[in-house]
């Protein structure tokens, strides 16, 4: 298997989908002809045409709003936020229009569409361009919510986003794009919505993890394993629908939890893990769970600051051994 | 600001003080914690701290005057501070006392684990009653059959954890099932609430138990007493009194002593007899509080040497010496002379050959001692002389049946006659 990044990994997923489908269409700011403002579009103007590829103004409620329509008369857009926080522009059209119409159409219409982009934290810019906002979206029934954390997962997973007759938020981490791993090279590679991976076995704590997290509960994992700790890392990879079954199969072999993610604490997806455990594992918890979460704070600019708010391995180890009642 | 002294609770039974001796004169100075007076309660001489600082203004009430509790006594102030409106109040009783009664008598916390530099106990005993325990390991307990009151939890805050329950299946059976019957498993004692009491734990009592306890206490008033009486040769227990003070004459080892010290270790073989009847439930102690009956001037009193089961002869000789001097000068804190798991009291230096005792309620039972005489007994088909001491067991018949306290008895007199069984 050739290893690419998570940028290339999207990109085949991309033209592959342009090329299985005619009904597929990308559109966005700086999609086409400067190749997306991470480079994810690259090329795809040349291969697929302006019909295909289509630049959008700064006006992320009409471009969505008008995926939306595309979506009902029976094309499969796929519609690129530079960044996730830009979408907030557009969640009356996701929020209203996309995720209800068809429950509110009677089962008239669905809504083939993706929004996608990365979201989360990046480097050095600041409050209102670092924010993990997928629990915003995976609040509302009628919507998808998609969070890949290695270029095989974000490949077979956008594929089956685009193929998906539902609204599929797919979120990107900003700071991963450039994250290397192995993905098959078959067209036909796809990743169901809806089902977590083990990233890696445990016994001794689950560690549920998504998107820019996994890497760094994986690294976590190791050092922990030569203290004798075994973790196991799951990963989501869909938010929603959540593969709750895998993590309480997991909970019930090793008792113990830590929830980490990027997103504030309040009202995040860990919040939700935390309770659907409780309902379901209550009798096989020898500890509390614990989230790790960033900080309940708007992103700082300053990197020190920064750096004390985005979880690390550090936060991931010591909260593994609290729940292992270790030390 | 000038401030009452009222009559404090020195003991748990009193109702009134009675000032015994002013430790300080009006117009003295007086600082926070310093005796101010003594006061004879129903029990005891005790002292009675200064709660504030000041000058003791007025003393309203005498040397030898009584006071009943709460009442205001004493006042506390600044030497030129018109304390007329608490004056006043006097001699009517302070209902709402300005400030909380002296706990001189109160026990001494035992200090808390957070004081040696943990922030966080690894075990704490559940002191609230209330039992931590993870869903996991309440859950594995319960399909193992595993009481989580027999267990120490190791979590934060002694939460019973996991490990906890699969450390409690690796362990064999505990070898103490076999000198304490009644325990399958290990058991768990509360701690009391007067300190350096023995940890107890409290059984429902049975039906049966509850019809014998309601049945009996109709018969001999409240406590339903029954008797029973051995006769114990004394020779080796001398043999062996002697043999100890001659090694350190300072020891000054008593008959007594040895006694207290037997009847301690036969309380915990049989725990029956080291409990108490509680209405709804039996309390049974983990550790032997014997109660010593020591005759004072104008009546007995009863101080308790803690654990006895676990203290050497020299230190229960000691104890015995001191708290004895003590309850004779008046000198005893509530908490020296209450809450004994069980009673001796020892007629022999009068000459009294054998005598039945009356029950201290709650105890479950009291030995009454008689003297130690040369009396011929025959032995192998010989007359002999030895040494005979009467020892007569009132027991109370809602907790002890005859047999119960007949064994009880039996462990006493083989100890006593055999004291090498202490050290086996």
């Amino acid at each position: 298997m050739p290893t690419i990044t998570i940028r290339e990994a999207l990109n085949q997923a991309i033209r592959e989908e342009l090329a299985r489908d005619e009904r597929v269409f990308l559109m966005g700011e700086e999609v086409a002809a400067y190749d997306g403002a991470y480079k994810v579009t690259k090329g795809l103007l040349n291969e697929f045409g302006p019909k295909r590829v289509i630049d959008s103004p700064i006006t992320e409620l009409g471009f969505a709003g008008l995926g939306v329509g595309a979506a009902m008369v029976g094309l499969r857009p796929i519609i690129e936020f530079m960044t996730f926080n830009f979408s907030i522009l557009a969640t009356d059209q996701i929020i209203n229009s996309a995720a209800k119409m068809l429950y509110m159409s009677g089962g008239q219409y669905n809504i083939p569409i993706v929004f996608r982009g990365p979201g989360g934290s990046a480097f050095q810019v600041s409050s209102q361009h670092s924010q993990a906002i997928e629990s915003w979206f995976a609040y509302f029934p009628g919507i998808k919510v998609v969070m890949p954390s290695t270029p095989a997962d974000a490949k077979g997973l956008l594929k089956s986003a685009i193929r998906d007759d539902d609204p599929v938020i797919f979120i990107e981490q900003e700071r991963m794009y450039g994250n290397k791993g192995e993905v098959p090279d078959d067209p036909d590679f796809t990743i169901p919505l809806g089902v977590a991976d083990i990233k890696r076995d445990g016994t001794d704590v689950t560690i549920v993890a998504r998107s820019l997290m996994v890497p760094i509960a994986l690294k976590a994992a190791e050092k922990l394993q030569e203290q004798g700790v075994s973790c196991e890392v799951i990963d989501p990879r869909t938010i929603r629908p959540l593969d709750i079954d895998t993590i309480i199969e997991s909970v019930k072999k090793t008792n113990r939890v830590v929830l980490a993610e990027e997103s504030h604490p309040i009202c995040g997806i860990n919040a939700e893990i935390s309770s659907q455990i409780t309902e379901r594992a209550f009798d096989y918890l020898d500890a509390p769970i614990k989230r790790v979460s960033a900080l309940d704070v708007p992103m700082p600019y300053a990197k020190n600051l920064e750096n004390l708010v985005v979880p690390d391995i550090d936060r991931v180890i010591a909260a593994v051994k609290e729940v292992a009642y270790i030390e | 600001m000038a401030s009452k002294v009222i009559m404090p609770k020195l003991s748990p039974t009193m109702e009134e003080g009675q000032i015994a001796r002013w430790l300080k004169k009006e117009g003295d100075k007086v600082s926070m914690g310093e005796p101010l007076a003594e006061i004879d309660t129903d029990k005891a001489t005790m002292e009675m701290q200064a709660l504030s600082n000041g000058v003791l203004r007025k003393i309203l009430i005498n040397e030898g005057e009584s006071a009943p509790l709460g009442q205001l006594i004493a006042v506390i102030g600044e030497p030129d501070e018109d304390i007329q409106a608490l004056l006043s109040e006097a001699p009517a009783k302070a209902t709402t006392p300005a400030q909380p009664p002296p706990s001189a008598p109160e026990p001494e916390a035992t200090p808390s684990p957070q004081t040696n530099g943990h922030a966080q106990p690894s075990v704490v005993p559940n002191e609230s009653g209330r039992m931590i325990v993870s869903p996991l390991a309440a859950r594995m307990a319960a399909e193992a059959g595993i009481d989580l009151r027999s267990l120490q939890g190791s979590g934060p805050g002694g939460r019973i954890i996991k490990r906890d329950i699969e450390a409690a299946l690796t362990e064999p059976a505990t070898p103490a099932a076999a000198t304490f019957p009644r325990a399958v498993e290990p058991l768990r004692f509360q701690t009391a609430t007067v300190a350096s009491a023995s940890p107890y734990r409290d059984e429902p009592a049975s039906e049966m138990r509850r019809t014998i306890a309601r049945r009996l206490v109709t018969s001999i008033g409240p406590v339903p007493h029954f008797f029973l009486t051995s006769e114990i040769e004394m020779d080796r227990a001398a043999e062996m009194r002697r043999g100890i003070n001659a090694l350190d004459p300072e020891l000054k080892i008593s008959i007594n002593d040895i006694i207290i010290k037997v009847v301690a270790t036969a309380l915990v073989q049989h725990p029956a007899v080291n409990a108490s009847y509680q209405d709804k439930f039996v309390r049974y102690y983990e550790h032997a509080d014997v109660g010593v009956a020591v005759a004072i001037e104008d009546g007995l009193i009863t101080p308790v040497i803690r654990s006895a089961d676990v203290k050497s002869l020299s230190q229960i000789a000691g104890e015995v010496r001191e708290l004895a001097e003590r309850a004779r000068s008046r000198k005893l804190k509530p908490e020296e002379y209450t809450g004994a798991t069980f009673s001796i009291s020892n007629l022999g230096m009068f000459g009294i050959d054998e005598f039945t005792a009356v029950i201290n309620p709650p105890e479950g039972g009291i030995l009454a001692v008689g003297a130690v005489t040369p009396k011929p007994v025959v032995r192998d088909n010989e007359i002999v002389v030895r040494q005979i001491m009467r020892l007569t067991m009132s027991c109370d018949h809602r907790v002890i049946d005859g047999a119960t306290g007949a064994k009880f008895l039996q462990t006493v007199k083989k100890i006593l006659e055999n004291p090498l069984y202490l050290v086996v």
